[in-house]
């Protein structure tokens, strides 16, 4: 379910996120762990990493643990537009 | 011919779901199954969503597959990305699901429920989804700008620091209310306290286990949580049947509320990761996961509704909330039908994530569908237990008594014949001292739950494992909207002091963070505290508060989409976003205006003032008053809760001025006024 930690971000330069092969099974099951994710507030580290790799090549990266942590600081830190739940 | 194949499977929806409305709505005492009630609902939604939502997208608001959306324009892969729209429909859904449509058709049920439900589905068709798909569509279009930005942005400064301020009190009341709905359910149950305290090591182990052992490794340390919990409710058993530790655990409601308070506060001062952060996936899978097994259990169980479809309580008067239908139920059910915190939501996060702006239809106004279902399934299991055990469970005891004979005495003159022996077995069945003056939403819908899910698994030996398991759900929500909530209460305070006091703006500061939290955390214990020590119960005074609350944010947000449109030049759509807006003012204008000025003491603020007034200025002591103190407080309370009606109605009639003088504005202006992001196309990448 979760993705590899900060090993090899090389490996995942996919250009774009919904651009992944495999069965629709797996990719049905990589929704759903991702949507899981998403409603925790964690958005796909694989993603961050493409777009970064795309937008600012050879600029340093978050380890995964570092994205992990800065979003769960984000999702709760409070400021603008940060109301993440009804009632 | 291409015409008859397009729309004839959508008129066997439609006849299926007016034959689902029927059944309902003309039964006279037979037995009617819920699947009807389920089955009624979707059909109304899948016509809603693929008529009226349509209509929404091409004609009034005009959407673009071509436009350029934030996610791509500002893309950062942190805040900005573009989501899958199956992806963020979840992340969107789980965000405005919450405690809010399970509790207010619950309290509904005591009109019957067909009223309820013919609210809620009017109400999301009309209004809920509307808003919450138009509000989306605007802060799209405006880079994912929130709520208080746009208003000031189309309206002005004054009604954008009107509408911030209304949101403000909005939360505190909300986070009262919900409080106070842990503190109802949780009063002398030993095994719902343990079950619920349980939860708090239980997620600072996974807290501190996806920080240092396995980081980030959310799924494995969640599915660890599950199963402890799961042993927490067998655990509650042992202590709820144990004579040494059950006292331990028997709290009255006064203790309860100042643990809450005390909770509340520490846990929100806490580093988020420790305790926030694990109870927040705790509570979303879970919430996920049993909303899902309810929907399965009732299709799988087919259960029989119970309750009347209308009661004589639709008249007015009922002993769960006082007033008469209007406008007292389309306050209190908001969410689930329209729920103006949604607006917050779909001007936060989701306008960030969408890849497309034709998306905004489908997780928008689809979005508010599903909270919608889940409000549905909710009056189906308040409406499937015994009437008789519904009412013992939700009227105040100064209505019905506090003997299971006194009780069933008086609701069976109402029509609902029960005897003390079926509520004695009742709350003996679901591992409770009492089942009594429950009102509050969750411990009804708790048995209701257990009452459909002990049917598929596990049978009668089962029911009390469900009824605390539908107890530990919502106390597990509930407890990380009041953890979360006050964090962001205090930011919002802190950027308000520091307009007076710069100090205080310093979000690291200890010091500040502590005050601010303080004050938060004081503002909405003060009405937990205040309806645990109500005459009528609490819920009975601060729900509606609540209620009228939410729907004027939403009149709010409606009202913004009206001025919206006028400024697009799309004036002759208005009526989409300005009927609705209407009907809430009109609700929650009256609403308020009763609960500030009826001569019935059960349902205005001052007549019940005045009455203890009265009584204290001649000397006697009212029940439950204890004191002639105890009296003043009732007193000022009530003065206090009149006071945030005149507030509440103050903030929604200046908006309303505002976005008049707004619409008119833009009708001399002969050039589109919309303040927009400017037309671009989507990039290259994103049409693939």
């Amino acid at each position: 379910m979760n993705p590899a930690p900060a090993t090899a971000p090389a490996t995942v330069a996919e250009p774009a996120p919904a651009s992944a092969s495999g069965s629709p099974l797996r990719e049905a099951g990589r929704y759903i762990a991702q949507s899981f994710r998403l409603m925790v507030g964690q958005p796909s580290y694989d993603t961050y990493v493409a777009h970064r790799q795309r937008t600012h090549p050879g600029e340093p990266l978050m380890s995964y643990e570092a994205f992990f942590r800065e979003r769960q600081e984000a999702r709760y830190g409070g400021g603008k537009g940060r109301m993440g739940r009804c009632c | 011919m291409e015409f008859l194949k397009r729309h004839l499977p959508w008129l066997a929806v439609a006849l299926l779901g007016t034959w689902g409305l029927a059944t309902l709505a003309l039964s006279r005492g037979e037995a009617v199954s819920a699947t009807w009630l389920v089955m009624a609902a979707i059909c109304v939604y899948l016509i809603a969503y693929r008529y009226y939502s349509l209509f929404i997208a091409n004609k009034v608001l005009g959407l673009d597959a071509t436009r350029n959306t934030p996610a791509w324009r500002h893309n950062d892969g942190l805040d900005f990305v573009p989501t899958h729209k199956y992806v963020l429909f979840g992340h969107h859904f789980a965000a405005i699901a919450g405690a809010g449509p399970l509790v207010g058709p619950v309290l509904a049920a005591q009109m019957g429920y067909l009223p309820g439900l013919l609210w809620i589905l009017a109400g999301v068709v009309l209004a809920g989804a509307v808003q919450d798909f138009i509000v989306l569509f605007i802060s799209t279009r405006r880079d994912g700008r929130s709520l208080g930005e746009m208003v000031k942005q189309e309206m002005g400064n004054v009604p954008g620091v009107i509408a911030l301020f209304g949101a403000f009190m909005i939360m505190i009341i909300i986070l009262a209310v919900l409080a106070l709905i842990v503190v109802k359910a949780l009063a002398h149950s030993p095994w719902g306290t343990f079950t619920v305290m349980a939860t708090v090591p239980v997620a600072l182990f996974m807290g501190f286990y996806v920080r240092y052992l396995r980081p980030g490794h959310i799924g494995e340390v969640s599915v660890i949580g599950f199963v402890l919990l799961m042993a927490a409710i067998v655990g509650g058993q042992a202590v709820f049947e144990s004579p040494v530790w059950g006292p331990y655990f028997d709290f009255s409601p006064e203790a309860l509320t100042w643990i809450l308070i005390g909770y509340g506060f520490v846990a929100s001062v806490l580093p988020v990761w420790m305790l926030l952060a694990p109870r927040d996936y705790l509570s979303t899978f879970l919430k996920i996961g049993t909303i899902l097994a309810l929907a399965v259990g009732i299709v799988v169980v087919n259960p029989t509704l119970a309750m009347p479809s209308i009661t004589q309580f639709a008249q007015g008067n009922g002993p769960v909330w006082a007033g008469d239908l209007f406008p007292f139920l389309f306050i209190t059910i908001a969410c689930g039908a329209v729920s103006g915190f949604h607006a917050l939501i779909s001007s936060g996060t989701t306008p960030k994530m969408l890849e497309n702006e034709t998306q905004a239809r489908f997780i928008g106004y689809g979005g508010m569908l599903a909270e919608s279902f889940v409000a549905v399934m909710a009056l189906a299991a308040a409406s499937v237990i015994d009437p008789g055990i519904y009412f013992a469970m939700n009227s105040p005891a100064a209505l019905v008594g506090n003997t299971p004979e006194a009780v069933a005495q008086v609701i069976s003159t109402w029509g609902f014949v029960i005897t003390p022996d079926v509520l004695i077995q009742t709350a003996k069945d679901v591992g409770e001292n009492t089942i009594l003056a429950r009102a509050g939403g969750a411990p009804t819908l708790a048995v209701g739950m257990a009452h459909i899910l002990h049917q598929a698994v596990g049978g009668q030996a089962m029911m009390a494992f469900w009824y605390h398991f539908a107890i530990l759900f919502e106390a597990l929500f509930i407890l990380t909207a009041v953890d979360a909530g006050t964090r962001a209460g205090r930011f919002m305070l802190q950027d308000l002091l520091g307009t007076f006091v710069p100090a205080l703006k310093r979000t690291e500061s200890l010091g500040a963070n502590l005050l601010a939290t303080g004050l938060t955390v004081a503002a909405w214990g003060y009405f937990v505290y205040q309806g645990v020590q109500d005459p009528l119960g609490g819920i009975n005074t601060l729900w509606p508060l609540f209620g009228i609350s939410n729907q004027m944010l939403a009149a709010v947000a409606l009202m913004l989409g009206t001025v919206v449109l006028f400024n697009m030049k799309r004036e002759r759509y208005a009526w989409v976003t300005a009927l609705p807006a209407a009907w809430l003012l009109a609700c929650t204008l009256s609403a308020g205006w009763l609960k500030i000025f009826s001569s019935d003491v059960k349902v205005g603020f001052l007549a019940h003032a005045n009455r203890y007034a009265d009584a204290l200025a001649q000397g006697q002591v009212l029940a439950p008053a204890k004191s002639a103190a105890a009296m003043a407080r009732v007193v000022f309370n009530d003065r206090l809760d009149a006071g945030l009606c005149v507030l509440f109605m103050a903030v929604v009639l200046s908006t309303l001025v505002y976005s008049v003088r707004a619409c008119l504005r833009a009708r001399g202006q002969a050039k589109d006024q919309t303040r927009e992001v400017p037309y671009q196309p989507l990039p290259a990448e994103a049409r693939a």
